[in-house]
């Protein structure tokens, strides 16, 4: 590898993990706003102008509380818990492509971490780590309401994870590969996956809100049940990681959304408008934070327009509604492909 | 450069395995396997078999470790509510252990002469390769695996039926 190439690399790296923290740091403070808005208040509004500085407020009292870890907690376990949910929050960006690619200099630079070209089963495999995050935590606080939110979360994962994945086959069958990159690319301008493919979107729709916790899947820290779910023994910025774990995750499966289903960087005339390479490329990923920060916003939506499911709907719903969904939209993409495959056969000879 | 994160991989993988049999706490125990499919996991990455990989992590650490997971915090094991195993058993354990090392020593030692049949490529491992490979040689095998799988799930839904009556 190259100097420059390193260089970019890296400058890219940091950037990634620079926007995802602050994005979820400012996810915090668009969720009270949303809220607010939603319940006819004015949300946060002291710190700084229009409260814009709450999120840093947040985080210097996070940091400044009383770390407690409770005496009969398994401690190395209590400590790894947070960690791991921070972890894998943090490491799914990598495959995610943010936009085309850069001419600087007469040379190429795609943005994008690294195109992995299994991308797709990497963000799967990283989601299914993150249950051990909300698992451990849960287990080493050594409370009752700790373990049964851990054990509601990681039933739960488990369950959608299922459902997640088999909605993603029908996608992966019409396009044909497991890289994020190139399905980005196979559907440019309005051909968006969203329209071939709206039985499926809604799936993963679904299982992404059940995968990040959400309203109304967010039994695990279901208050008036389970006091805080797996969380109830954590104080200060361990508490802190899990919370912001949950918005990072937020901001990375509305990204996947993006890029699965509604063409990532593509845009209807983009191409068209004659502009050049960089700013095509640039344009490109302003528009894709356009689409990202609206799926943010849907999860809030939802979040503040539906109850949450009892536990009993909850895994009818995973089970019974979600998992035969997702193969009858399998053999219905199957069929599909079969006859244009032969008519495309017969119109060749 | 694959060299040095074979060795510290390899040595990875062989202290969490040891660990899972050393440590006190069989949640400790579960956590060093989940730790060791992911030294394996590497071990694949390093054989260019990225989707063995994956899967390995998905499957493996993903869903069947949390399952044991699961069980093993439920049942809340600890040193004072351990059951006390017989000598018998444990002489057993012993006996049927030392038979298992055996032949795996002879059967790693009968490989020492082996050649390698074909040059090493690095896209064996790839999906796309895999999946010809597997719908085109084996298709058979893969079939009936497959049916395998299907049954052990329906068995499963049986156990648990006959559970509810």
């Amino acid at each position: 590898m190259e100097t420059a190439d390193l260089i970019f690399k890296i400058v890219f790296v940091l950037g990634v993990f620079g926007v995802s923290l602050v994005i979820a740091m400012y996810s915090t403070y668009a969720e009270r706003k949303v809220a607010a808005f939603f319940q006819d208040r004015i949300g946060p509004n002291r710190a700084g102008p229009f409260g814009l500085l709450q999120p840093l407020a947040d985080g210097v009292k996070m940091f400044m509380k009383e770390e407690i870890i409770p005496t009969h907690a398994d401690k190395a376990l209590f400590i790894l818990g947070p960690s791991i949910a921070m972890l894998t929050a943090c490491m799914t960006s990598v495959v995610i492509p943010w936009g085309s690619s850069l001419i600087i200099n007469g040379k190429e630079y795609v943005m994008q971490i690294t195109d992995v070209n299994i991308g797709i089963l990497y963000v799967f495999g990283v989601v299914s780590i993150g249950v051990y995050g909300i698992m451990i935590g849960g287990w080493a606080s050594n409370n009752k309401f700790s373990l049964l939110g851990a054990l509601r979360a990681s039933s739960q994962m488990i369950s959608y994870e299922l459902a997640m994945g088999m909605s993603i086959i029908a996608l992966v069958m019409m396009t044909g590969t497991l890289s994020i990159r190139e399905i980005v690319e196979s559907q440019p301008g309005a051909h968006w996956n969203v329209f071939v493919q709206p039985l499926g979107f809604l799936l993963f729709l679904i299982c992404a809100f059940a995968e990040t916790n959400r309203t109304p899947f967010d039994l695990p820290e279901c208050e008036t049940e389970l006091v805080g779910g797996y969380h109830t023994e954590y104080s200060s910025m361990k508490l802190g990681f899990y919370l912001f774990a949950e918005y990072i995750n937020m901001f990375i499966s509305s990204a996947i959304i993006v890029c699965l289903y509604f063409g990532g960087y593509n845009f209807p005339f983009l191409n068209s408008l004659g502009l050049s390479h960089n700013l095509t490329a640039i344009l490109g990923t302003v528009l894709m934070f356009g689409k990202i920060f609206f799926f943010i916003f849907f999860f809030m939506w939802v979040r503040w327009t539906i109850p949450r499911f009892r536990y009993d709907q909850l895994m009818r719903l995973g089970w019974k509604i979600l998992i035969p969904l997702a193969v009858l939209n399998i053999v219905i993409t199957a069929v599909v492909l079969l006859f244009k495959y032969d008519l495309w056969n017969t119109s060749i000879n | 450069m694959s060299k040095i994160a074979f060795f510290v991989l390899a040595f990875l993988s062989i202290f969490s395995a040891m660990m899972v049999v050393f440590s006190r706490k069989p949640v400790h125990s579960v956590l060093s396997l989940i730790f060791c499919f992911f030294t394996i996991a590497g071990h694949y990455i390093l054989l260019n078999a990225q989707f063995l990989a994956a899967v390995h992590i998905i499957v493996y650490a993903g869903a069947i470790m949390v399952l044991f997971l699961f069980v093993i915090m439920l049942l809340n094991l600890n040193a004072e509510s351990e059951p006390h195993k017989t000598s018998a058993g444990k002489i057993a354990a012993v006996v049927s252990g030392g038979l298992l090392l055996l032949v795996l020593v002879s059967v790693l030692k009968s490989t020492d002469g082996l050649q390698l049949s074909a040059a090493p490529d690095s896209q064996v491992g790839m999906v796309k390769n895999l999946g010809m490979v597997l719908y085109d040689k084996y298709m058979l095998p893969f079939e009936v695996s497959a049916l395998l799988f299907l049954t052990a799930m329906i068995g499963a839904t049986m156990i648990g039926k006959k559970e509810l009556d």
